[in-house]
């Protein structure tokens, strides 16, 4: 099975409906498939709700799926960094249901893995635990999470290979595997696609079986917070 | 005098041992590398980092290497990177050995307060929970009362919680105390500090 399309679109085509699901790498800015939430900006697909840690930033990464209206939910742990979300969350035009980071990168990673859901003590006794099932065991309170499955993961690698292997590079791989995980259909979008066969298969961070198309393309990965040292200071 | 950021963030860095693996939080917390020393202690970035580095040198950012901040960081020879879901792993599974952080309040029992003032912006929790809830030692360094001389060491939590009773050790700009059964003991006073003065600006209860 051919995995390769010539760009994002096409690697969308089929795939987009109302109301879907939507699970999207990427940490802050970094690591983010800027090609695939451009082409999910031209498609016009709209109520998405969308499992991805952050919503980007004023008219960048899924902050642009904002300014067009097409997200009806989002399930993230940290919002701040977008002011047209927080107007569109204020103004009750925007679903919000918050998670610990580290719960909603679990629940990708269990209903990517067959898990329906899973017992953590993140959360117990907080906001976060309110309408869950809590479970005792060995004396200490847990809360019940549940596993996401998402009709459709977006994510981010630096590398791929013709099968859809993928490598990803330094805090660029954040939420992109349990992300690729979790949904049903995975694309892929990738700096350089490489020949099958030229990566070093101990070196593959997440295999192809999770993968179902993939593109290559340039990426602006900016930077949100640009913090630096003086020379001097060294 | 009270202790400064600074006096604070070097007190919280004598709480580290050689070997640790620890989570620093925003704020002061970050501040507390500068004093670790010749200690051998190893950084974790929850976004996916072990072995966080300095800041980069003006012209050598990557936009693919950031801190849970988002700031751009470097890496070590050390450094190992992973996902999301492994970094949390590491960190519910209580292999951090322990997590520096900031708060809003505390309270006697070690409920932490540190995500959300209820009608003020709500940005999210972050990794804050997972944090509080996984690692080893939760260690909060803070100012002991607000900017109108309340106090934010606390009976009782009035702000929505991070953790319940997942706070260990209160490294404030007047002392030390740590959470023990009854409320709180008094470790360390800050230099210049008195017990008296300490006691005036806590509202939780005190025990011997």
């Amino acid at each position: 099975m051919k995995k390769v399309y010539p760009d994002a679109a096409s690697a969308l085509d089929g795939l987009l409906q109302d109301g879907m699901t939507i699970a999207a790498g990427g940490f802050g800015l970094c690591g983010i498939p800027e090609l695939l939430i451009d082409a999910l900006v031209a498609s016009g697909v709209k109520n998405l709700t969308i499992a991805s840690n952050n919503c980007g930033v004023d008219g960048f990464g899924l902050g642009k799926l904002l300014d067009t209206k097409q997200i009806k939910k989002m399930m993230s742990s940290y919002v701040g960094e977008n002011a047209e979300f927080m107007r569109q969350y204020l103004s009750g035009e925007l679903e919000l249901e918050f998670n610990p980071q580290g719960t909603l990168a679990e629940r990708m990673r269990a209903g990517g893995c067959g898990i329906p859901g899973f017992y953590t003590k993140t959360g117990v006794g907080t906001v976060v635990a309110e309408g869950k099932e809590v479970k005792t065991f060995d004396g200490q309170d847990y809360i019940l999470e549940r596993g996401i499955v998402a009709d459709l993961s977006i994510v981010k690698a630096w590398k791929a290979d013709e099968t859809g292997n993928l490598v990803f590079r330094k805090t660029a791989r954040n939420f992109n595997p349990p992300a690729a995980m979790c949904g049903k259909v995975c694309v892929a979008e990738v700096e350089e696609i490489v020949p099958t066969g030229s990566l070093d298969p101990d070196h593959i961070h997440l295999p192809g079986i999770y993968v179902h198309r993939l593109i290559q393309g340039a990426h602006e990965k900016r930077i949100e917070q640009r913090t630096v040292r003086k020379r001097e200071e060294a | 005098m009270p202790w400064d950021r600074n006096q604070m963030a070097a007190r919280a860095a004598e709480e580290l041992e050689d070997g640790m693996y620890v989570n620093l939080g925003i704020g002061i917390p970050t501040l507390v590398a500068n004093y670790v020393g010749d200690k051998d202690i190893t950084l974790q970035s929850e976004n996916g980092m072990l072995g966080m580095g300095p800041f980069p040198f003006e012209g050598d950012e990557d936009p693919d290497l950031i801190n849970a901040g988002k700031q751009t960081i470097t890496e070590l020879k050390r450094t190992a990177y992973f996902d999301s879901a492994t970094s949390f792993g590491m960190i519910r599974g209580g292999k951090i050995a322990a997590a520096i952080l900031g708060a809003m309040e505390v309270d006697e029992k070690g409920d932490l307060a540190n995500w959300m003032i209820p009608g003020k912006l709500v940005k999210g929790m972050g990794g804050a929970m997972d944090l509080v809830a996984g690692v080893g030692k939760v260690i909060v360094v803070m100012d002991h009362t607000n900017k109108h001389g309340e106090s934010k060491v606390l009976k009782e939590c009035t702000l929505p919680l991070t953790g319940k009773g997942v706070v260990d050790r209160i490294i404030s700009n007047l002392g030390v105390l740590d959470v023990v059964p009854g409320g709180l003991k008094i470790v360390q006073l800050a230099d210049g500090v008195t017990e008296e003065e300490l006691r005036a600006a806590t509202e939780a209860t005190i025990v011997d």
